[in-house]
C-alpha cells in the first residue's frame, strides 16, 4: 500500500481526495506533524476557499511544501493548492504565495459565469508525462497565466482568455481542475501520478 | 470552452431517493448509492443530493449518506437540505460534498450566503431558488416569486430580484427550479430562466420539468450551464449516455466519458450490504 499524505488547508474538500485516492487502493492520511511534509513518499496538497484562508492555514507549513517540490519530490497541489505556488493572488492581495510559479492569480475577465464551475478542456503541451489531454472539472474564479519556468511542461485551458489548466516536473504535478472530480480521466491522471512517484521512490533509492 | 453539464438529482428521505411533483406524493426510487454509481458509469458530469428529510433523524443521516456516495463517486457532489449555518455546510463537506445548496435559511438570513462564501469560497456556495410565477396570482401578474419551506411558504419576494442580491452576497451558482414545472415533466420554465440568467454572471442550473433532451437544449440556448432532471433517470425512460447522445445530435457539445472507475473491492460489497 503506498501512503499518500494529505495537507490540511483548512476548507478543502479533503474527503473527495481522501476517497479518490482509497479507491486507487491507497492509504490516505491528514497531516498532523509539520516534520511528515519533508519526509513522507507522496504529499497532496487540496484547495478549495481563498488564497488568504488556505494561505494561513498552511502556516508553517508552507515553507516546508515549498522546499519539498524545490526539491522535486512527489508532490501534487489542487485548485487553489495549485495557485498557492504563484507568487501571489488578486483575490488576497496582501498574502504571499511559494513563487514557485511566476506571476499572481488574476480574476477571469468579464464575459463569461464567473466562477467556471464545470468541465473544461485539458490541452497538455509539449514534454508533458503524466498529463494528457482530456476533459476536466474546474471550480475557480481566479486562474493563473499559462507561463511555467525552465524545466516545467504545461497543459493549457480556455474560459474567455487561455490560462493554465496545470503544470509538471518529474514527479510534482499541480491542478487546476480538480482530478479527484474529473470522472475515470480524472483517475487516471491520478494513477500516473502513483505511478510516476513509484518509479523516481526507485530511482532515488 | 466550459461544456455544459447534465445533472441527476437525488432527493434523498431517511436514506432512499425519492420523488413527487411539486415537492408533494413522494415515492421511493431507489438507494442512492446504487444509483449515484449507475449515473457516473453512464456519463453524469455531477450529481446533486437534496436532503428532504422531514424530522430531525432523518436529517443527521445525511452526512452518512453522503459520505456513501462519496465512497463511490469520482464527480462533483452538491449537497443540500437542512443547512441553516455554516456549521452545518462544514459537516457536508467534511463527509464529501464539494458544493453545498442553501435555500429557506439564506431567504430568511441572507448574511449565511457571506458566511458560506467567506468560510468555503463562493464555488462551494450554491443557492437554491425555488420560484413561481405570479401569472393568476391576485396582485401581481408578472414575473416570479420565491417559495419557501418546500413549498408550503410564499414571502411574496421577487425571485430574479433574490438572484442578484444573492450573487452580491457571494453565492456561486444558483439552482433555479421552477415550482410550477416540477415534477410535471413538461419542459424547463423558459422565461424564467432568462430572465435569471440575464440578470447575473453566476452559472445558472435549470431545474423543474425536464421531459425530453430537446428541453435540456432550449435550457441551454436560454442561458442555463447545467441542466438537472430526477423523473427521466429515475423512470429509467433515458439513461444519461443518452441523453448525452441526442443533446450531441441537437448540436450541444458536452463530455462523454463513459469509462468505467475502477473501485476497491469492498466498496461494491458494503453497498450492496447496506441497502438490503
Amino acid at each position: 500500500m503506498s501512503e499518500v499524505l494529505i495537507v490540511r488547508t483548512g476548507t478543502a474538500n479533503t474527503a473527495s481526495v481522501m476517497a479518490a485516492f482509497e479507491r486507487l487502493g491507497c492509504g490516505p492520511r491528514l497531516c498532523t506533524e509539520p516534520e511528515e511534509i519533508l519526509e513522507a513518499p507522496r504529499v497532496v496538497v487540496p484547495g478549495v476557499g481563498t488564497f488568504a484562508a488556505a494561505r494561513d492555514a498552511l502556516g508553517s507549513l508552507a515553507a516546508r511544501v515549498q522546499e519539498r517540490i524545490c526539491a522535486g519530490r512527489p508532490t501534487l497541489s489542487i485548485c487553489l493548492g495549485m495557485q498557492l505556488l504563484a507568487e501571489g493572488s488578486d483575490e488576497s492581495p496582501g498574502a504571499r504565495g511559494l513563487a514557485i510559479l511566476p506571476g499572481h492569480a488574476r480574476r477571469f475577465a468579464p464575459g463569461v459565469r464567473i466562477p467556471q464551475l464545470g468541465w473544461n478542456r485539458v490541452d497538455a503541451g509539449d514534454g508533458c508525462r503524466m498529463l494528457e489531454s482530456g476533459e476536466a472539472y474546474y471550480a475557480n474564479s481566479y486562474r493563473l497565466d499559462p507561463v511555467v519556468p525552465r524545466g516545467w511542461a504545461m497543459a493549457q485551458t480556455h474560459h474567455g482568455e487561455d490560462f493554465l489548466a496545470a503544470c509538471e516536473r518529474g514527479p510534482v504535478l499541480a491542478c487546476q481542475f480538480h482530478p479527484e472530480l474529473s470522472g475515470p480521466w480524472g483517475m487516471r491522471l491520478l494513477q500516473r501520478w502513483l505511478d510516476t512517484a513509484s518509479r523516481w521512490e526507485a530511482q532515488a533509492c | 470552452m466550459l461544456m455544459p453539464r447534465v445533472i441527476p438529482c437525488l432527493d434523498v428521505r431517511d436514506g432512499r431517493v425519492v420523488k413527487g411533483v411539486q415537492f408533494q406524493g413522494l415515492r421511493d426510487t431507489g438507494d442512492p448509492v446504487e444509483l449515484a454509481q449507475a449515473y457516473q458509469e453512464q456519463g453524469a458530469d455531477e450529481l446533486v443530493l437534496l436532503d428532504v428529510s422531514a424530522t430531525p433523524e432523518g436529517r443527521a443521516n445525511a452526512a452518512e449518506t453522503v459520505a456513501a456516495v462519496r465512497a463511490a463517486l469520482a464527480l462533483p457532489l452538491t449537497v443540500g437540505g437542512g443547512v441553516r449555518v455554516a456549521d452545518d455546510a462544514a459537516r457536508l463537506l467534511d463527509a464529501g460534498a464539494d458544493k453545498v445548496a442553501v435555500n429557506t435559511a439564506a431567504v430568511q438570513r441572507p448574511a449565511l450566503l457571506e458566511e458560506l462564501a467567506a468560510r468555503f469560497g463562493a464555488q462551494c456556495t450554491v443557492l437554491a431558488i425555488d420560484a413561481a410565477s405570479r401569472a393568476g396570482t391576485a396582485e401581481l401578474s408578472q414575473g416570479w416569486e420565491l417559495v419557501t419551506h418546500s413549498g408550503k411558504q410564499r414571502p411574496g419576494r421577487d425571485a430574479v430580484r433574490w438572484a442578484q442580491d444573492a450573487e452580491q452576497l457571494g453565492a456561486g451558482e444558483i439552482l433555479l427550479t421552477s415550482w410550477d414545472r416540477d415534477g410535471t415533466r413538461s419542459g424547463y420554465d423558459l422565461e424564467l430562466l432568462r430572465a435569471v440568467c440575464g440578470a447575473v454572471s453566476l452559472p445558472v442550473i435549470a431545474s423543474g420539468g425536464a421531459d425530453t433532451p430537446q428541453h435540456m437544449a432550449d435550457a441551454l440556448d436560454a442561458g442555463a450551464s447545467a441542466v438537472l432532471a430526477a423523473s427521466i433517470f429515475h423512470d429509467q425512460d433515458m439513461t444519461v449516455d443518452e441523453v448525452k447522445a441526442a443533446l450531441q445530435a441537437l448540436g450541444v457539445r458536452l463530455r462523454r466519458d463513459r469509462a468505467m472507475i475502477r473501485t476497491s473491492e469492498e466498496t461494491p460489497a458494503n453497498t450492496q450490504g447496506d441497502s438490503a
